[in-house]
């Protein structure tokens, strides 16, 4: 898989040169923050960055759009709507196993009623939990009574929870109206291509008008009904976000193109995911061996799509029966039967005080974040480099190296701190599988990274993370990420003047593709 | 004169139970089933068989060749 993504890697760069795209993101403007100080970072990352105040307003405690919030609220979907009407080639619906983390993957269904009663069940006992979404397993508006029922019985029971919706979009247009009134702000669309041509080799058939419909005009028809169901969103001041699989040499040159499609149709922000593919799934592209992108690839393509508009780089990819804090996983404990025997006391005032709580943490975090920036107005240098984080949340590198499932990636340059993008990693100290062979998946994992900030690590991996030339860093322990990273940046600059660090360009990484083991 | 359904190859989406238009598709144990007795193999209503159209798991809703095909039986 390494040396067919390296010898790929040099296609995605095509789309735009990597000077061009450095020079449009420098370009990038709107990236202002309210604090008023002269270095922001863009984008979702931790601001508002150009999206309009109405529009920041809805989003900013939204775990799945505002990468800031991820860090401080909570999201869980409830898996109601098992149909679907279109057939993707990365999806195989027959798999199905529990230690499985990926989209369209569910271990139990759920009526409405007993939905409704999971979602107050876990709100009650995760204060964080401010969002509930309809993402499958199959397609929400495949299975339009059910969707729409959960829908309303949780608006009547706790209106404070925001609901939200993903869809394929083949029958988006006909349930505008419903979305609107369920009170239902927030949509996303996975649109993978606007081209049928691309289309044909990612969508073998839909099912429309009762008939299934196959080859190119399969998609003919399905990127026609996105559109339309995207720019009747639009209309109706329904917030949509689009989601799009890169899919290496199928779609990935055209993403540019679908990118600029959904930006004029109005879609506020595009969140680019790379294919998860392995023979494993049972999927068409597992199975034909069809690669996902590497670390490198995904980041070009991005960073290429920036400055047009808001890139979302914190996706996780998250189960349609997710529930907790983006990257863990909390459903096993609010299984139905769980949830049956609960006794749920539904507290809004609890609810909300907690939440203040949150914003005042927030608040410190972004503010620890802006004085460690005014330290860098003097630096200028072209220097950029990425940076890995162990963290629990709550934006502090709380996490020991050898617990950590995922590593947050940061960009430091003299611009400040900017969010990329995580690495999901396989568990590797707490044993049972493969431990010898744990140590060297992270390392791949992170291996375009300078450093790696932990809470703690044991000597053997400092060794061995030394001898691939990552930095491991423990001396920020439990210190807010972004200050930290910032503070780290501005020595290593420092020391590249001084020379006692050679700055050399990192590799490439990769992108988890087998099977994800919870915790 | 009757599609069936083959339960090991059931996902059970559910997407074939409101496309019938003989309502003769329910949930049992788990799966999907198919009651012969509605079954019209959709004729007269759609040009294919919708439970098949519908499908995502391949060769799924098949044919009960237990039963004779419901065209024969509507000629005789």
């Amino acid at each position: 898989m390494q040396n067919q993504a390296q010898s790929n890697s040099v296609s995605v760069q095509e789309i735009k040169p990597l000077d061009k795209v450095l020079q449009q993101i420098a370009e990038h403007k709107g990236c202002g923050t309210s604090s008023g100080g002269a270095k922001a970072s863009c984008g979702s990352s931790s601001g508002q960055g150009d999206m309009a105040p109405e529009v920041w307003e809805k989003v900013k405690n939204h775990p799945c759009y505002s990468e800031e919030a991820h860090h401080h609220y909570a999201r869980m979907h409830v898996a109601v709507a098992p149909a679907c009407n279109i057939q993707c080639n990365y999806c195989n619906r027959k798999y199905d196993c529990a230690n499985e983390s990926r989209p369209g993957v569910v271990s139990e269904k759920l009526t409405p009623e007993q939905a409704s009663r999971k979602v107050l069940a876990v709100a009650s006992t995760i204060p964080q939990m401010t969002v509930l979404g309809i993402a499958g397993p199959g397609d929400p508006l495949a299975n339009p009574a059910k969707t729409f029922k959960t829908f309303e019985l949780i608006y009547k029971a706790a209106p404070d929870i925001k609901l939200c919706l993903s869809t394929n979009g083949l029958a988006l247009p006909d349930h505008i109206e419903a979305i609107k009134s369920f009170n239902v702000d927030h949509v996303t669309i996975t649109i993978n291509m606007v081209d049928p041509e691309v289309g044909q080799h990612i969508y073998p058939w839909i099912f429309w008008n009762h008939k299934r419909i196959t080859g190119i005009e399969a998609s003919r028809i399905l990127t026609e009904r996105q559109m339309q169901g995207l720019e009747m969103l639009t209309e109706a001041g329904i917030l949509c976000k689009v989601n799009s699989v890169m899919i290496p040499g199928i779609n990935d040159h055209h993403l540019v193109e679908v990118n600029r499609a959904v930006k004029s149709r109005g879609a506020f922000l595009h969140n680019i995911m790379p294919l998860i593919s392995a023979p494993e799934h049972g999927t068409v592209f597992g199975l034909s061996g069809q690669r996902g992108p590497s670390a490198q690839e995904l980041k070009a393509l991005q960073d290429s799509c920036e400055g047009e508009m808001n890139m979302m780089r914190h996706c996780r990819q998250c189960r349609a029966d997710a529930v907790g804090l983006l990257g863990e996983d909390r459903s096993s404990e609010f299984s139905t039967e769980k949830v049956m025997e609960m006794d749920i006391q539904y507290d809004a005032e609890g609810r909300a005080a907690y939440q203040e709580k949150v914003e005042q943490e927030r608040l410190a975090t972004a503010a620890a974040k802006e004085a460690e920036l005014a330290n860098l107005v003097e630096e200028f240098s072209d220097l950029k480099i990425l940076v890995a984080v162990a963290t629990k949340g709550h934006g502090r590198i709380n996490e020991h190296f050898g617990h950590a499932q995922e590593f947050q990636i940061y960009e430091l340059s003299t611009e400040g701190s900017k969010f990329v993008g995580h690495r999901r990693v396989d568990l590797y100290c707490q044993g049972g599988y493969g431990e010898e062979d744990t140590l060297p998946t992270v390392i791949r994992a992170i291996n375009d990274c300078v450093a790696v900030f932990v809470a703690k690590i044991g000597g053997c991996p400092k060794d061995e993370l030394r001898a691939a030339g990552i930095d491991p860093v423990d001396k920020y322990a439990h210190e807010f990420i972004e200050q930290s990273a910032v503070r780290y940046f501005k020595e290593y600059l420092g020391k590249v003047k001084s020379g006692e660090v050679v700055h050399l360009a990192r590799g490439d990484a990769d992108l988890r593709q087998g099977a994800y083991i919870a915790a | 004169m009757a599609y069936k359904i083959i339960s090991s190859q059931c996902t059970a989406c559910s997407a074939c139970e409101p496309e019938c238009p003989n309502v003769a598709i329910r949930e049992q144990d788990g799966t999907f089933v198919i009651n012969e007795k509605k079954c019209s193999e959709c004729i007269g209503h759609f040009d294919d068989p919708q439970c098949v159209a519908v499908c995502p798991v391949e060769n799924t809703c098949v044919i009960d060749t237990q039963y004779p095909r419901y065209l024969d039986l509507a000629a005789a």
